[in-house]
């Protein structure tokens, strides 16, 4: 890196830590989502929609994408320098996660031209949702054997089924949808296609999920005799398997090229130290109880451990062992960290811990109790453990499948 | 927030991680491992010369004293090869010594000894006594004055490669202050020293009673820096501990995966039983964080309070890392895994035997919740 390099990133980050110091909202007055998937009320989707439009206006969102799409044309360091500043400042988390996570760095990856004209600003600015049409009622983790159909006939195709777990789906003007063009296909991955698909045609429609927390946040999402274009496929017909896998390489963190930002609220261990000691458990303060103070001191190891594991991804030397190994079991082991530490949370509340959100009783408004409950959201969703460990089990230690 | 420290990987590091993996590899394979474990030394003597001349010996040794001007940081990677391949020499010992000498010694001392251990000369170091004490500087051996000469008592346990060791570097009380004296190999009688029936039979220790020994006052170490000379044996002893476990962690794992990938039952190769992949994996991503912790440790070992912790975190994890790998393996190697015959044993060994020097994971723990809270 040259000193010119960096020197401007030093002002870069410095003029984005003013702007996150001055301008990140404050208590809005209801509870915002943790994540971009408990986005259960118009208030929170208008108000987060709000909020990602100002910090890609202001140049911290989709600062590494070209500028050509919307994008501010910078190195990835200045991307990280915003996002860096985001946390710092505790900013709420930007909405439009498919687009910017998966949709975004797909079409940069792999789009035409045409495409990341047409939709990559409108992913930055928030303006166009994203949703993820992956999972079916009848194939969650066996994503391979998807059966939504999409039909030729003509310019078009005709799509007849169902998908769920669809994110933000009652706001999404688009969404990348995994369908069957092929039921004949020798195999089932090769008759699948992706799409870009739109929302707004006839015959689609979206029926919202009650989640376990008792909120909102996915829709069931129908598709009766719906006509999308051909020109929504993305790659060839019957590679619909190799683009989600790519896919779901962005959203592991395997592959980069994200936006920039984060779509949800990182855990920081030191955020459950604090809970300790404000938490009375039997009279005392969590923390002087020495069983929770030990149980404390292995989540705070943990912490460490998953974060220096992501540090390690920058010494070639330290990953040569198993090369994917880090990347491919991140998910798993972030995602059942957070679940037990949320669990843990909740318990170090004590009796507190049998109030719920929305009880003027409740332990920091009922945060801990839910955060266990939503931590499965990402324990099932984009596969769940157990599917994770078998992907790595296969892929990264060789264990066989059959 | 407190200063966890930090990752780093430097290319002295890199080169000595590929060398010693090279070198342990090819001097270490099991079945060396496994004839070493059965004689009375318990190592390989033209292996330890060997290392000598590769400058092993002084890589965290001032250019002042012989050695080659590293760190600690830049041992950890030869400690984990080592760990990886099983290889037993006074390696361990040795370094914790010379690094108890740099921190705690007299300028003569150093003078005197560190270029004699980085020529190769074993040394090591007697704290442990019967009370089970992990706080070092918790002693019940004594120096008492006489004249020029200082008379010790007391008994040491776990006294690592004591019969190897040229040197033997003892704590005790002296003028009512928890101290560091050298003790001459020469000056201990044979019948001092008990071979004692550890845990892992890859290394040796020895119980060593120091009734009756005499050495001369000078054998003392600087007695005002006597507590760092403690607090740094327990960090490196610590620090190697657990690079040597993560690098024994990663070889486990690899055994367990060979045997799941060829053993077959019921038609079918047994690594495909989820029953058996899942906490394979699960040994693998606790395995992959105490890697992480281990360099964090290294890298961040001199800076003040960060090292610690972090040095605290590496070895709470890679002992349950282990622990749980070899747990495991013994259990998926099944009637197999019951034998003496099946390594999964000496990798659960290994851990339970860390595990009992310098500090468990509760103890660990225990140091990191004053230090974080």
């Amino acid at each position: 890196m040259t000193d010119a390099h960096q020197k401007e990133l030093a002002e870069f980050a410095a003029d984005a830590d003013a702007w996150f110091a001055a301008n990140t909202p404050r208590d809005p007055g209801f509870m915002l989502p943790l994540t971009f998937m408990e986005v259960g009320t118009d208030q929170q989707f208008e108000f987060l929609r709000d909020w990602q439009r100002k910090v890609w206006e202001a140049g911290y969102l989709g600062a590494a994408w070209p500028e050509d799409y919307g994008g501010g044309g910078l190195r990835q360091d200045f991307q990280d320098a915003a996002t860096a500043a985001m946390k710092k400042h505790d900013a709420p988390i930007m909405l439009n996660a498919i687009g910017l996570n998966w949709t975004g760095p797909l079409l940069l990856d792999m789009g035409t031209e045409e495409d990341r004209k047409k939709y990559i600003k409108g992913i930055l600015s928030a303006e166009d949702i994203w949703c993820q049409g992956f999972s079916e009622p009848e194939n969650g983790s066996d994503l391979g054997n998807a059966q939504l159909k999409a039909e030729r006939d003509g310019d078009e195709y005709v799509l007849n089924g169902s998908k769920t777990w669809t994110t933000q789906g009652n706001y999404a003007k688009y969404m990348i949808l995994l369908a069957r063009t092929d039921p004949d296909a020798p195999n089932k991955y090769a008759g699948l296609s992706f799409f870009l698909a739109p929302m707004t045609v006839p015959g689609v429609e979206t029926q919202p999920i009650r989640k376990l927390t008792g909120e909102f946040g996915f829709t069931q999402t129908f598709f009766t005799d719906a006509r999308i274009p051909v020109s929504c496929l993305m790659g060839e017909e019957g590679q619909g398997w190799l683009v989600a896998m790519r896919t779901l390489e962005y959203e592991r963190g395997a592959r980069k090229g994200q936006a920039g930002g984060y779509v949800m609220t990182s855990f920081d261990a030191f955020q459950i130290v604090d809970l300790a000691k404000r938490a009375m458990r039997a009279g005392a303060p969590a923390i002087d109880d020495p069983v929770m103070c030990d149980r404390l001191v292995e989540f705070v190891i943990e912490a460490q451990g998953l974060k220096l594991n992501n540090e390690r991804g920058r010494f070639a030397p330290l990953n040569q062992d198993r090369p994917m190994g880090l990347p491919l079991s991140n998910k798993l082991a972030w995602t059942e960290f957070v679940r037990r530490l949320n669990e843990f949370a909740m318990t170090l509340t004590g009796a507190a811990g049998g109030y719920y959100v929305g009880d003027e009783n409740a332990f920091d408004d009922g945060l801990w109790t839910r955060g266990y409950l939503n931590a499965f959201s990402a324990t099932i969703g984009g596969g769940t453990s157990q599917i994770q460990r078998n992907i790595v089990a296969e892929h990264v230690l060789g264990l066989p499948k059959k | 927030m407190n200063d966890l420290g930090a990752l780093g990987f430097s290319e002295e590091q890199a080169d000595l991680m590929e060398a010693a993996s090279r070198f342990c590899r090819e001097k270490s394979p099991m079945e060396k491992v496994r004839k070493l474990i059965e004689t009375e030394e318990g190592y390989d003597a033209s292996v330890w010369n060997e290392i000598a001349d590769l400058g092993w010996l002084g890589i965290a040794i001032p250019e002042d004293y012989d050695g080659v001007g590293l760190s600690i940081a830049e041992v950890a990677p030869v400690m984990e090869a080592m760990g990886r391949s099983m290889l037993a020499t006074p390696f361990f010992s040795t370094t914790l010594a010379a690094q108890a000498l740099l921190a705690g010694g007299t300028e003569a001392q150093k003078k005197a000894l560190l270029p004699e251990i980085v020529g190769g000369v074993p040394a090591t170091l007697a704290l442990a006594e019967a009370n089970g004490e992990w706080d070092l500087t918790k002693i019940e051996a004594r120096a008492t004055a006489d004249g020029d000469t200082l008379r010790l008592n007391g008994a040491k346990r776990f006294v690592a490669d004591a019969a190897a060791a040229r040197y033997v570097i003892a704590s005790v009380i002296a003028e009512n202050a928890p101290a560091l004296v050298i003790i001459d190999a020469k000056e201990i009688p044979e019948s001092a020293l008990r071979r004692e029936t550890i845990i892992d039979e890859t290394k040796r220790a020895c119980e060593l009673t120091l009734d009756g020994v005499i050495v001369p006052k000078a054998a003392l170490f600087d007695p005002a820096k006597s507590r760092e000379a403690f607090e740094r044996i327990d960090l490196v002893a610590n620090l190697l501990a657990s690079a040597e476990m993560a690098g024994a962690c990663a070889a486990c794992i690899d055994y367990t995966i060979e045997y799941l990938t060829t053993r077959k039952q019921f038609g079918r190769t047994i690594g495909s039983y989820q029953a058996l992949k899942h906490p394979t994996v699960d040994a693998y991503v606790e395995y992959e964080q105490a890697r992480s912790h281990v360099y964090a440790a290294a890298h961040s070992f001199s800076d003040q309070g960060a090292g610690e912790i972090a040095v605290r975190m590496a070895k709470a994890q890679s002992l349950k890392a282990l622990s749980y790998a070899a747990d495991r393996s013994i259990q998926f190697h099944g009637g197999f895994g019951f034998t003496y015959d099946c390594d999964a044993q000496l990798y659960r060994r290994r851990a339970a035997f860390h595990a009992s020097q310098f500090g468990d994971e509760t103890w660990q723990r225990q140091r990191l919740a004053e230090l974080l809270f």
